[in-house]
């Protein structure tokens, strides 16, 4: 076990790069075997994540949509979500309450002003997530880029963190799941939510499926970025319109922001 | 006063294994029904994404903070030197390890992923509440038992009153934990208070008291052992204590969230127009809960019937289940305000659209696997008491040690004939 | 008496299993390699045989750790990568690795080691929604991007 650190390159044979390629492309398994070596020889994480980022999400409300489900049904086909089925007999009253959600549309109305808001809402990765403090194995955690997660190693479905979270971003998984994702591996009894596309992350890619495909809708609502970089486009944008937390009186320090709420 | 005589529980063996079968049967149909609920998921189960902690919690919870209060008899009477209490402190500290015992076993099988019972064992993360109460939990049961044996044995005298004190000391910092699983909740309206700690402790009181002289009253008529009026008057007296400090606390609880105006609109919905809530609140945990054991057990003639007295704690118990119905399962289905000022129109998640509640309703399964957790608690209480030295041979008022109340003045109920 | 007897069935049960454990490591080593799978044409796996047998659990428990909780993923360790390498096909339909007739399966059942790894991770290779075109586009893209702002993924 000496060598489990031992992630040199060059030391790799054939045999080992092949096997590589096959962990690390799994999902591209169709492609030319040269694009697919190409790509990620580059491209999955060798070395653990550091604070040095911090990953986040700006919404602009007023660039949300009403009666638009696109980053939701983006989100349900990058995680595998859309392949969960109710339960035989379930009633769909019942299963809607019980299936999982990691991004939700929200709509508001002031009750001033009457003023609409629409918004996508998702786990907020908060610098300090009551999630984080409140599960009694660690399984919900954050990682040092602050991506707020759950280790499905360690969770043992007591749901206190569901309890705990201020956003109500955490769905626990009530049946059992086949047609999981290679990339999502998701089973029952254990609570999940939005991991910021983790292993899009941990694969270099730019963006989220959300982000992604509010872009491909031409809303651009939603920005990804590191808010540790003072030059990256959500910093940018955060410099440039009013934002806020939602609750920040919890002073959680989200990694999500809103305008326009 | 004569020596207190304790032995096993001598009911013919027919009624006994009788007792015994029932119980057994609801423990297999409550194992059946955990089965079922992690063979299938919880989809089973009226749980959800919303209210993410339904029945099985209520009656885990009911019974780990009666297990605590169960506890307080043994401490009256060592830690508070109150030597009527005594002849009581073993079979409250047998309730004790049998309600958390039964408490605990629901609060594990509830668990999605129960297999991995070992992780939480195995690994801790020391900024939760719940890691804490592993240690409390198993802390109590190790203690309570050390403290059963102080009570017991000879050899084990000495060390009584400390023991004694530890335990009182433990069982506090138990069900406040068990409260403050609750009460640091910041997310949700009803939990962000910090008088959740000591309200669970006096609801532990009280509970604990009801469920004791049930099982006492049971045990004792069962087998025509006596317990003097002088007993019953000190017993109700401290239940109906208890049941106006819960009530005292529940006034404080709404009346600090009724002021702070961030808090009048679950207020408003729980007293007012929570539905199933509100009808639990006013009639289960004031009506039935207080105000009607109270009135029992300081009525001039009612409180000194031995059968009102078990109405009594009966309403409390029963009280204290919609008191937990209320204040676990209630407190979720208010929804989340995210987003103050503003009304949720549309939501994909039941984000409380027009204030509405979150979806909840228990399914069969859930009781009983809630029913089998106190037919554990109730089972080991009657092995215990069979084949251990758990009672007193009488309660009767000759038999009982002098009570401080009564001595000095002439009361002809108590003198002993 | 009912301890007397309690013991000794105790004692026979042990007995049993050490025998049983004995007769598994002495059984002529059994190949659940399944024929036509990518690992079939291959010497040995990412280690030699011998220590995957006997260390793979080992080998993907430290992995897990790493890959959750540190986002490292370019590994030789990796469950994605038994499965991709592993999988057998019929009829051009990844069978299910967990089957009782598959690589993990089989052996699994044979050593009665209960196998839970696909409750959660999928046992056939699974891409996502996407087509694998767009997603490798898109992976291309991604690294492309990253490659011209000088920075490689690990975040400095």
């Amino acid at each position: 076990m000496t060598d489990k650190t031992d992630r040199a390159e060059n030391e790799i044979d054939s045999g080992r790069r092949d096997f590589i390629g096959v962990a690390a492309g799994m999902t591209a398994a169709v492609v030319a075997p040269g694009v697919l070596l190409h790509t990620v020889a580059a491209a999955p994480r060798s070395e653990p994540v550091t604070s040095d980022v911090r990953w986040g999400l700006l919404v602009d409300t007023a660039k949300c949509a009403d009666g638009c489900s696109a980053c939701v049904e983006a989100c349900n086909d990058e995680n595998g979500l859309n392949l969960q089925t109710p339960p035989e007999g379930e009633p769909d009253r019942k299963w809607d309450a019980q299936k999982a959600v990691w991004i939700r549309k929200v709509k508001l109305q002031d009750n001033q002003t009457g003023r609409v808001t629409n918004l996508p809402m998702m786990c907020q990765h908060c610098e300090h997530p009551p999630c984080v403090d409140v599960c009694p194995t660690g399984a919900s955690f954050k990682r040092a880029d602050g991506i707020v997660m759950v280790d499905r190693h360690l969770c043992i479905g007591c749901r206190y963190c569901m309890m705990a979270c201020p956003y109500k971003a955490r769905s626990f998984i009530h049946q059992d799941t086949t047609d999981q994702l290679t990339s999502v591996p998701r089973g029952k009894g254990c609570v999940e939510s939005c991991n910021l596309c983790v292993h899009r992350r941990d694969y270099g890619e730019a963006s989220t499926a959300c982000v992604d495909a509010c872009a491909a809708e031409g809303h651009h609502a939603i920005v990804f970025g590191d808010l540790k970089d003072p030059n990256s486009a959500i910093n940018q944008k955060l410099k440039e319109i009013p934002s806020r937390q939602i609750r920040e009186d919890l002073q959680l320090n989200t990694g999500v922001r809103y305008s326009g709420v | 006063m004569k020596r207190i005589v304790y032995r096993e529980w001598r009911i013919s063996p027919q009624r006994y294994w009788s007792i015994l079968g029932v119980l057994a049967a609801v423990i297999g149909i409550g194992a059946l029904a955990f089965g079922y609920m992690e063979h299938q998921g919880h989809w089973v189960t009226g749980m959800n994404n919303s209210v993410v902690w339904g029945m099985p919690h209520v009656f885990a919870v009911l019974l780990i903070i009666s297990a605590s209060g169960a506890l307080n008899i043994a401490s009256i009477g060592t830690v508070f030197q109150k030597p009527i209490y005594k002849p009581l402190g073993r079979l409250s500290g047998l309730l004790a390890v049998a309600m958390l015992m039964g408490g605990l076993l629901v609060l594990v099988t509830d668990l999605g992923r129960p297999e991995r019972l070992i992780v939480a064992m195995t690994t801790y993360n020391f900024s939760s509440i719940f890691a804490w109460n592993i240690f409390l939990y198993t802390g109590f049961m190790a203690i309570t038992i050390a403290y059963l044996w102080t009570m017991a044995d000879r050899q084990g005298g000495p060390f009584n009153r400390p023991v004694g004190i530890l335990a009182l000391v433990w069982r506090l910092a138990l069900t406040t934990g068990t409260g403050s699983i609750f009460g640091f909740i910041v997310a949700r309206q009803a939990f962000d208070a910090a008088i959740l700690g000591p309200m669970f402790v006096a609801m532990s009181f009280a509970y604990g008291l009801a469920v004791f002289l049930l099982v006492l009253m049971f045990a004792f008529t069962e087998e025509g052992r006596p317990i003097g009026p002088l007993m019953f008057r000190r017993l109700k007296n401290l239940l109906a204590l208890f049941v106006a400090i819960v009530l005292y606390f529940t006034l404080i609880y709404h009346l600090t969230n009724l002021y702070v105006e961030e808090n009048a609109g679950f207020e408003s919905w729980l007293l007012l127009k929570g539905g199933i809530y509100t009808f639990l609140f006013w009639v289960g945990w004031v009506l039935i809960g207080g105000l009607a054991p109270l009135g029992i057990l300081y009525h001039p003639e009612l409180s000194k019937e031995p059968r009102w007295i078990a109405a009594a704690c009966a309403l409390v118990i029963a009280g204290g289940f919609a008191t937990m119905y209320v204040v676990i399962i209630g407190s979720q289905a208010f929804p989340i305000q995210m987003f103050p000022g503003q009304t949720v129109l549309e939501s994909g998640f039941f984000d409380g659209i027009d204030g509405r509640a979150a979806p909840y309703w228990p399914t069969i399964p859930e009781v009983l696997l809630g029913l089998g957790g106190v037919g554990v608690a109730m089972l080991i209480t009657a092995v215990g008491v069979r084949v251990l030295q758990f009672m007193p041979e009488s309660l009767a008022d000759n038999v009982v040690p002098p009570c401080e109340e009564t001595l000095g003045r002439a009361e002809p109920e108590s003198a002993p004939a | 008496m009912a301890k007397v007897l309690m013991r000794a069935s105790l004692v026979a049960v042990s007995l049993v299993w050490v025998l049983a454990a004995q007769t598994v490591l002495a059984a002529e080593v059994k190949r659940y390699v399944v024929e036509g799978s990518r690992a079939a044409e291959l010497d040995s796996c990412v280690e030699p045989t011998e220590r995957m047998r006997r260390m793979h659990f080992e080998f993907i428990k430290h992995q897990r750790i790493s890959t959750v909780h540190e986002g490292i993923r370019g590994t030789k360790y990796s469950l994605a990568g038994c499965v991709e390498c592993h999988i057998s096909y019929e009829e051009q339909q990844p069978q299910p690795i967990d089957r009782p007739d598959q690589f993990c399966g089989a052996c699994h059942a044979y050593a009665a080691v209960d196998l839970n790894c696909f409750d959660c991770h999928a046992s056939v290779p699974n891409g996502g929604g996407l087509d694998a075109e767009a997603q490798a586009a898109h992976r291309a893209a991604g690294v492309e991007k990253l490659v011209q702002s000088g920075r490689n993924g690990e975040g400095h």
